[in-house]
């Protein structure tokens, strides 16, 4: 017992551990730390139809967008952003789909247009633009959750979107008002077409400027 | 540009702390691109059991097939290198198995070149191998991929920066709070001392979680070389409860 609660000391060590190691008994592993994603993901993570969430050609379509930046004010241009909301009716557990590999070649395919999978991606391009095109979220979850990924980031970030109209949950009511705006998109009156919010992600500023990035312990 | 020695000094300075978790610092200075790059302001702790970062997406066999992770044959000949496999378990903290979720790869090629035209290491590029595969995780929990071993690689945070060789790795657990995106190493490297990526993970047992294990058992015969890589995703699960009773 000793051994299994003791840190191990090699990666032999940690093998054998993983392996014999009884579920159930309140022992925790030790975690496999955080990397960073590096600058050269581009062919890997994004898949065609990342950025549309919502369903083709819905009505109730939003898009949201935004530039990343770093502590210089300069726009990102190798960061990708997951993002995971909850369905328009409320449903937390997610559709299969966001990816669709056709089998014959291999290539993805993306999502079937009408399936919404709550899972979306997005590179930002070489500007640190980024868009997504989704549905609000429902009102009981009202917002997006974000995964921030970047070279430099060696352990990625959390935020959350929340729409203008969204009312304040638990964690915008415990936040000070100059926070709390981190996390508000704003309405974009100047996208061409459509609703539009503007919600940017600054990784790293003073109290007003930088985004509300969030710890789940 | 800075020399190795005075990256190595920083390193040294740093090297041996415990963090929460074994995770590295988000600023950690001896990798420069970490300065701009990491917040300022403490994360706000959310403690919400309904968030909905305690449900996670799913992904089925519409999204991923098995050739998926045999990154060997995507194209009309073999690539160049050393044919590895590389398997492992995925699990949670507490030993359960993360079932049918999706774990992506990439890599350089056998030469530390990867397919990326910002890609500036005059390496040859391989046209029979990519570099990207995808796989999800069986109903142990366990994954497989077939690949060829990755060649280290120059990058410019220092001179003669070299990066170990590595795939990188993203994971998603059974809660969005799980999600893990990180790097596989080779066991016995010879750039780990002088790798501030690595090296950003200060506690050396934490280090040793990053590194492949060779198991002869998994070697296949006249084929490839057998690598394990077990995977532990920190961070907690709304269905804790719900799965620890059943
Ligand atoms: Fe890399």
């Amino acid at each position: 017992m000793s051994e299994l609660a003791s840190e191990p000391s090699s990666a032999a060590l940690s093998r054998t551990w993983i392996e014999h190691r009884p579920t159930g008994q309140g022992v925790r592993l030790e975690p496999t730390p955080s990397q960073t994603v590096g600058p050269f993901f581009g062919y890997a993570l994004p898949f065609p139809g990342g950025p549309d969430l919502a369903p083709a050609g819905h009505p109730d379509t939003v898009t949201v967008h935004g530039y990343v930046y770093d502590g210089a004010g300069n726009p990102l241009p190798d960061a990708i952003l997951d993002f995971w909301q909850a369905a328009p009716d409320g449903s937390r557990t997610g559709t299969p789909g966001s990816l669709r590999v056709d089998a014959s070649n291999g290539e993805l395919l993306g999502r079937d247009g009408v399936r919404f999978t709550g899972f979306g991606r997005v590179a930002t391009t070489g500007d640190g633009h980024w868009a997504l095109h989704t549905l609000p979220p429902a009102a009981d979850a009202p917002y997006i959750a974000v995964g921030v990924f970047a070279r430099g980031l060696l352990h990625h970030l959390y935020t959350r979107i929340y729409l203008p109209d969204a009312p304040d949950d638990a964690l915008l009511s415990g936040l000070t008002p100059e926070r709390r705006s981190t996390l508000r998109a704003r309405e974009d009156a100047t996208a061409a077409a459509g609703r539009a919010y503007r919600f940017d992600i600054r990784i790293q500023g003073d109290e007003s400027e930088e985004t509300v990035f969030l710890d789940f312990a | 540009m800075v020399t190795q020695q005075e990256i190595d000094k920083e390193i040294a300075e740093l090297a041996g702390r415990v963090t929460p978790g074994g995770h590295p610092p988000r600023l950690y200075p001896p990798y420069r691109s970490s300065i701009l790059r990491s917040p300022r302001q403490p994360l706000t702790l959310v403690t919400d059991p309904d968030a909905i970062e305690l449900w996670t997406p799913v992904f089925g066999t519409g999204d991923v097939t098995e050739l998926d992770a045999d990154l060997t044959v995507r194209h009309s000949g073999e690539p160049i290198g050393e044919r590895i496999t590389v398997t492992g378990r995925v699990t949670d903290r507490d030993g359960r198995p993360v079932r049918n979720q999706l774990v992506e790869i990439w890599q350089a090629n056998a030469a530390g070149r990867y397919v990326h035209r910002r890609e500036q290491h005059p390496a040859p590029l391989d046209p029979n191998f990519t570099g990207a595969g995808r796989a999800l995780t069986d109903a142990n929990g366990d994954y497989r991929f077939t690949t060829i071993k990755p060649g280290p690689y120059p990058w410019g945070n220092h001179v003669n920066a070299w990066r170990p060789a590595h795939i990188h790795f993203s994971l998603f657990g059974t809660a969005f709070t799980q999600r893990l995106v990180t790097q596989m190493y080779f066991p016995g490297d010879p750039l780990f001392a002088y790798d501030p990526i690595f090296q950003a993970v200060t506690d050396p047992a934490a280090q040793q979680r990053l590194i492949a294990v060779y198991d002869h058992d998994r070697s296949v015969p006249e084929f490839s070389l057998g690598f394990r890589f077990d995977i532990v995703l920190d961070g907690p699960s709304a269905t804790y409860f719900e799965e620890d009773h059943q």
